[in-house]
């Protein structure tokens, strides 16, 4: 076990299962960088450096960077799941899923079933997600909801290194298509990953904290702000469970409603848009399968139902914030 | 260019072609004659007229080759070696079909055999084609991967996309054009700007022009551009001229055509009449052969029919499994 940041947590995980597995390669933009330059091989390891170094280990065949052409190379990705090859692409931005959306949507999500159960495909697509960097509209994006609304894709969130490592894995391994989403704004956050190969099995949600006076479901980076909001509210002698979901799709049903049914409370937090969101289906599970057991209408902490702005100014009202989160919270508790 | 059958054709390979060819037109015109009865559920496109193209080539594959298609996929199916039953139960969408009845026309795939899949999507296919010719580079294999596509998947970005792509990591695919002179109803003529081979070109593939009509023609050039592939030498491009013989859909009447088109292509160019009396000039095979490959075709036809009409449904227990391996 050692302090590992979040990329080197990634970059092991796909060291390790690559050589384990010769059948698993890389393929993405400059997830080497400079292929064809007469400047640095591997210069970039990817936009945000969490390839960089498998280049030398693997070589070119192995990890493979293309023109920037997402439908072409995301197809050629699903391409090869289906004919044995175990592929992780990298979809630079989550945003840039509509560029190759008929791939994920038609093809890659599809196919197991339109076959009659005939095909596998075993792919990973990680990519960037997640606001804070006022990088605007089209680069800020969290779109877990719109891969979740898709039957057949898989979508996970690690909210820290250990398990973005141990999902990542699981990712590979599993045979379905994987949407695996990495926060932009935690690849150097740092957290204790074990040296040797893990995984954390699909659909069962971490109890990152608990608490029996209200639920607090999250993804990814929010959960970490709900444990700060839950750290702040404890001094007030409130005892926040915070669930960390890690999967949107497997979901874990059954963590949600025992905790609902303990709690009797409910606040669901998301940076994903509000509408058909992840945030509302919680909701509703709350409300089909346990609510009796309501004590307080269940509250969703979420964005607006808005693009995302570009000023520093509007951005940081957009994104939920602690503030927000716990602002949410005193809300359900004191209905 | 007219090309005759020459010496390495004998009676057995000239009668396989045949067989392979008369299965496509005898499977399709009894898709298109039961679909108006109303037997056929869901969207039909038929590719009647094409099959010197898909026959031409497949001929050259192997099952550890790949290959994809697009939504008039029966023909490149069949000639890739997928069961005519299996198929035909599929298309009526049978349980006992290819794709357990989850498919039907447009999702017709076998993997077994190399085929990923005929696909709903103009130029979907093409993408995944490249996939498959990715495999033999990671793994340092030799195998080939085939995306047909049509007149109209050569003006969708996946298609221009693919193209670049396969050029630039060097992948052993060919991209097979079957311009059928209309994409949907809309001439391709019109909707193709600038000249299809220079396109391809353009992205620097080895580009050929084939009349899809003369399956001599096709076998020989897709046995040229092939061999290049799999020595090595990169992508390929064929455009393929050639005609379908029924619209666009099932139901289509197919106004958008001149009258008497499609009448005139089928007497003076039919690929299964043009074969024949190639075939036949060899003297490698008779009148007698030939009439034979199509009494076996026909009864092999009958028992499809009679086993889709009568094979089981898919059932409630079959409707929300295949999502994922695990349900």
């Amino acid at each position: 076990m050692s302090e590992k940041s979040f990329r080197q947590a990634i970059n092991e995980a796909l060291r390790e299962e690559m050589r384990r597995d010769p059948a698993i390669f890389l393929i993405g933009e400059d997830i080497a960088g400079g292929t064809g330059s007469e400047g640095e091989e591997d210069a970039w390891g990817g936009v945000m450096g969490v390839t960089k170094g498998l280049l030398g280990e693997f070589g070119a065949n192995r990890v493979i960077d293309t023109p920037i052409s997402e439908t072409a190379y995301i197809g050629a990705a699903i391409g090869a799941a289906v004919t044995g090859l175990r592929p992780v692409a990298e979809l630079m931005f989550c945003d840039f899923a509509g560029v190759c959306f008929d791939q994920i949507m038609n093809q890659a999500a599809k196919l197991r079933y339109m076959l009659g159960g005939q095909a596998k495909v075993p792919l990973v697509i990680r990519m960037q997600c997640g606001g804070g960097f006022n990088a605007a509209a089209q680069h800020s994006q969290t779109l877990h909801g719109l891969f979740t609304h898709i039957p057949g894709l898989k979508v996970v969130m690690p909210s820290n290194p250990y398990e973005a490592k141990g999902l990542l894995v699981e990712a590979i391994r599993d045979d379905d298509p994987v949407m695996y989403m990495e926060h932009k704004f935690m690849y150097d956050d740092k957290g204790e990953v074990p040296d040797e190969s893990y995984s954390i099995p699909f659909g069962e949600a971490n109890y990152s904290r608990d608490g029996g006076d209200i639920t607090v479901c999250a993804l990814g980076r929010m959960v970490n702000l709900c444990n700060e909001v839950a750290d702040e509210l404890e001094k007030e002698d409130i005892r926040c469970a915070v669930i960390d979901l890690r999967c949107t799709s497997p979901l874990d049903e059954e963590s949600i409603c025992e905790s609902v049914e303990e709690t009797g409370r409910l606040v669901v937090v998301d940076e994903g848009y509000p509408r058909c969101g992840f945030a509302a289906d919680v909701a509703a599970l709350a409300a089909v399968r346990a609510q009796p057991a309501l004590r307080a209408p269940v509250k969703l902490v979420t964005p607006p139902h808005s693009t995302i702005p570009f000023a520093p100014a509007l951005e940081e009202l957009y994104i939920p914030s602690a503030g927000r989160i716990k602002q949410g919270i005193k809300e359900v508790l004191a209905a | 260019m007219t090309v005759q059958p020459d010496n390495k054709w004998n009676e057995e390979t000239l009668l396989d072609a045949f067989f392979r060819m008369r299965t496509i037109r005898e499977f399709e015109d009894r898709i298109h004659i039961n679909s108006a009865k109303g037997e056929v559920p869901g969207f039909i496109h038929l590719s009647a007229g094409q099959e010197a193209s898909a026959v031409g080539i497949c001929m050259h594959l192997t099952d550890e080759d790949h290959i994809a298609s697009t939504h008039r996929g029966h023909g490149h199916s069949l000639a890739k070696g997928c069961d005519v039953t299996a198929m035909m139960d599929e298309i009526y969408a049978r349980r006992t079909g290819l794709c357990a009845g989850k498919g039907g026309s447009m999702h017709i795939a076998d993997l077994g055999k190399g085929m990923i899949g005929a696909n709903g999507i103009v130029g979907g296919g093409v993408p995944l084609t490249a996939g498959a010719a990715l495999k033999s580079i990671v793994l340092g294999i030799d195998r080939i991967a085939v995306a047909f596509f049509g007149d109209g998947a050569i003006n969708e970005g996946a298609t221009l996309e693919t193209m670049n792509l396969a050029k630039v990591l060097n992948l052993p695919m060919l991209f097979a054009m079957e311009d059928n002179g209309y994409g949907e109803a809309t001439p391709s003529s019109w909707a193709i700007g600038g000249e299809v081979l220079e396109r391809a070109r353009g992205f620097g593939l080895s580009a050929h022009s084939v009349d899809g009509h003369d399956f001599f023609e096709m076998y020989e050039t897709a046995g040229k551009v092939i061999s290049n592939i799999r020595a090595g030498k990169g992508p390929a491009f064929m455009h393929i001229s050639l005609y379908r013989y029924y619209g666009h859909f099932e139901g289509d009447a197919a106004t958008y055509r001149p009258a008497g088109e499609a009448e005139k292509v089928q007497k003076e160019k039919d690929c299964l009449m043009i074969f024949k009396n190639k075939a036949l000039a060899t003297k490698l095979v008779t009148d007698k052969q030939l009439d034979d490959v199509e009494k076996q075709v026909i009864r092999l036809m009958d028992e499809a029919v009679a086993h889709a009409r009568e094979a089981p449904s898919p059932t409630a227990a079959d409707l929300a499994t295949d999502v994922y391996v695990s349900y």
